[in-house]
């Protein structure tokens, strides 16, 4: 394998870092973590998704960003990137926010590998609470970064106990935390991270994605892989396999509304909508989430590819 | 006729124990604590059955064991040994057998579906943060209820029949009175429409008039419903009350049993002598 040559001149780094990346004979391993790690996160990483929904325990290494910034979903990127792989790193939908490209530029770095913000083109897409609105196919994988791994942390506090209703399968507790919501409010008041049962066994944190994406999980082409750095927790949704999130039969599941709102950049009206808020004037704007996909679609890019926008059908 | 709930054999231990625990300990020896080793034996070898309709009475002093036999009863803790047989329509494919030997799953369902406890304290059976009606539903829940109109009917036809007043069924138990939490219990327990009842020293802790409320409510579910019930407690009030026929625990040990009036009447043993003359 090609020793890696990082690029010189980053003023950013820790002088241990910069001496490790950059110095003369730099021999980083390549994509950072050393082989054995890489190799005990991997059968992880297979572990959880022969066992759909489950949290499979791994050990988190220690990532040159701080937990919390999306250390578990860095180090699935560096675990199943290779040189052919494309990159691309949305935060909440967007490619070109802080962490985001710090990280894109971080995996660039030590594994040279290509990035893109075309979400048909990534092979790779490590995102932090969105799922791209553009279908994914099989083989692209989906990579999320989670803070807070275990559903049922909402209505019990013990690691223990919240095991103990995992493997029977009580999930009482989680539906009696519905039906209070409606009880109180008339409606299931969960945003983000709304409790889902994998594959008809496991109820699962989709990670704080909206509702809106959802539906995006079911039965999809491709695969969905969670990791959370600093609560050292690693679970998969496999391609082709069942996600629904709890609803009752008089209150249906339902993604969010947007009230004819329409994007004000490219005037879609079936993706999930930012709300922005002009400090000066006080105007309320609506703009798509999901970067890529708009900047696809605005005047003068080229045609969005045929097959429709997700979201259409629902 | 055949029991609804048989047990036999049922012993518990705590403590490290060891191989004369149960020869050092009993009514006998006057102890529950072995003297070479120090653990509990909360109680042994208790056999008995309860039959369908029936309301049987489990008496005795504090540490008698009478509070262990229904925790084991409704899967609370695991016994030492015992053989517990429930005869249900659908034991969950138990196929009539041991009911100790089933998975905690298979078990948790068997209880949530043929059994409903109430406890002394409220606090053990109820979510003191969750309404009164959620408390109810839990349990339908876990019993595959996935409709809230369903449901919140379903409470509100049993919190009636407990006399809880309607417009509180949205809130926490936490708000209600000692006699009041009791009656909410009691609706959570009979929700699934349960085989057995088991009642956990229901009205020890209530002033006297609350008091005869829950055990007139308990009466005539008793008469409606026709559920059998397995009542533990130390007032032979309640049990003159309530049952039908009675178990004299002491020391882990069943002393003597009979029918309620005749343990009452004319008690054989010593200890129920004691017991029977210690009423004030």
């Amino acid at each position: 394998m090609k020793p890696i040559r990082p690029r010189r001149g980053s003023t950013l780094l820790p002088d241990g870092w910069r001496r490790a990346l950059e110095g003369e004979g730099a021999r980083y391993s390549w994509a950072f973590l050393d082989e054995s790690a890489k190799r005990e996160i991997r059968r992880r990483v297979l572990k959880a998704i022969a066992i759909p929904g489950c949290q499979v325990p791994f050990g988190s290494r220690e990532m040159p960003i701080a937990r919390g910034w999306g250390t578990g979903g860095l180090q699935l990127t560096l675990v199943l990137v290779g040189p052919g792989d494309v990159l691309k790193v949305i935060d909440q939908g967007s490619d070109d926010s802080v962490n985001a490209v710090n990280i894109k530029k971080f995996v660039r770095r030590v594994t040279g590998v290509a990035t893109t913000t075309d979400t048909r083109q990534a092979t790779l897409i490590q995102t932090r609470h969105r799922i791209p609105e553009e279908p994914l196919e099989a083989g692209q994988v989906l990579i999320f970064q989670v803070p807070i791994p275990e559903p049922l942390r909402l209505v019990e506090p013990s690691e223990r106990e919240t095991r103990r209703m995992h493997a029977e399968a009580d999930y009482s507790r989680m539906w009696l935390y519905l039906y209070e919501d409606i009880v109180r409010y008339g409606e299931i008041t969960v945003g983000a991270r709304y409790p889902v049962m994998v594959n008809g066994r496991y109820l699962m944190d989709p990670s704080p994605i909206p509702r809106w994406d959802l539906p995006r999980l079911d039965r999809a082409e491709n695969l969905f892989l969670f990791c959370a750095g600093r609560e050292k927790r690693i679970y998969a949704v496999p391609p082709h396999t069942a996600v629904e999130p709890l609803s009752f039969e008089d209150f249906a599941f339902r993604v969010e509304r947007f009230a004819g709102r329409r994007c004000r950049r490219c005037g879609s009206e079936a993706s999930f909508l930012d709300e922005m808020i002009d400090d000066a004037t006080g105007l309320r704007r609506w703009v798509c989430s999901d970067t890529s996909f708009c900047e696809k679609r605005r005047p003068g890019a080229p045609p969005p590819p045929a097959g429709g926008t997700p979201g259409d059908a629902r | 006729m055949t029991p609804i709930l048989s047990v036999r054999g049922l012993t518990q231990r705590y403590g490290t124990g060891c191989r004369e625990c149960l020869s050092l300990t009993g009514a006998r020896r006057e102890s529950n604590r072995c003297p070479r080793c120090g653990s509990i034996v909360a109680c042994r070898e208790v056999s008995f059955d309860l039959f369908p309709g029936e309301v049987l009475g489990i008496v005795g002093e504090s540490g008698s064991g009478k509070s262990t036999v229904v925790r084991l009863l409704h899967f609370d803790e695991e016994p030492l040994a015992g053989d517990y047989r429930l005869a249900v329509a659908d034991a969950a494919g138990t196929g009539g057998g041991n009911l100790f030997a089933l998975s905690p799953f298979a078990r948790r369902r068997i209880r949530n579906e043929h059994m409903g406890i109430v406890y002394q304290n409220p606090r053990l059976g109820l979510r003191m943060k969750v309404s009164a009606g959620g408390n109810i539903a839990e349990r339908l829940l876990l019993a595959g209820w996935r409709h809230v109109g369903r449901i919140r009917e379903r409470a509100s036809a049993l919190l009636q029949q407990t006399e809880v007043p309607l417009p509180r069924m949205d809130e926490p138990p936490r708000n209600f009175s000692g006699g009041m939490q009791q009656r909410v219990q009691i609706a959570k327990a009979l929700s699934t429409r349960p085989a057995v009842l088991l009642l956990d020293e229901v009205t020890t802790g209530l002033d006297v008039s609350v008091q005869a409320k829950v055990l007139d409510l308990i009466r005539s579910l008793q008469r409606e419903l026709g559920i059998a019930m397995l009542v533990v407690s130390h007032d032979l009030g309640v049990i003159r009350l309530l049952t039908s026929r009675t178990i004299v625990m002491r020391h882990g040990e069943i002393i003597e049993e009979g029918l309620s009036d005749q343990i009452l009447e004319d008690p054989q043993q010593p200890y129920t002598q004691l017991l029977v003359n210690s009423v004030l």
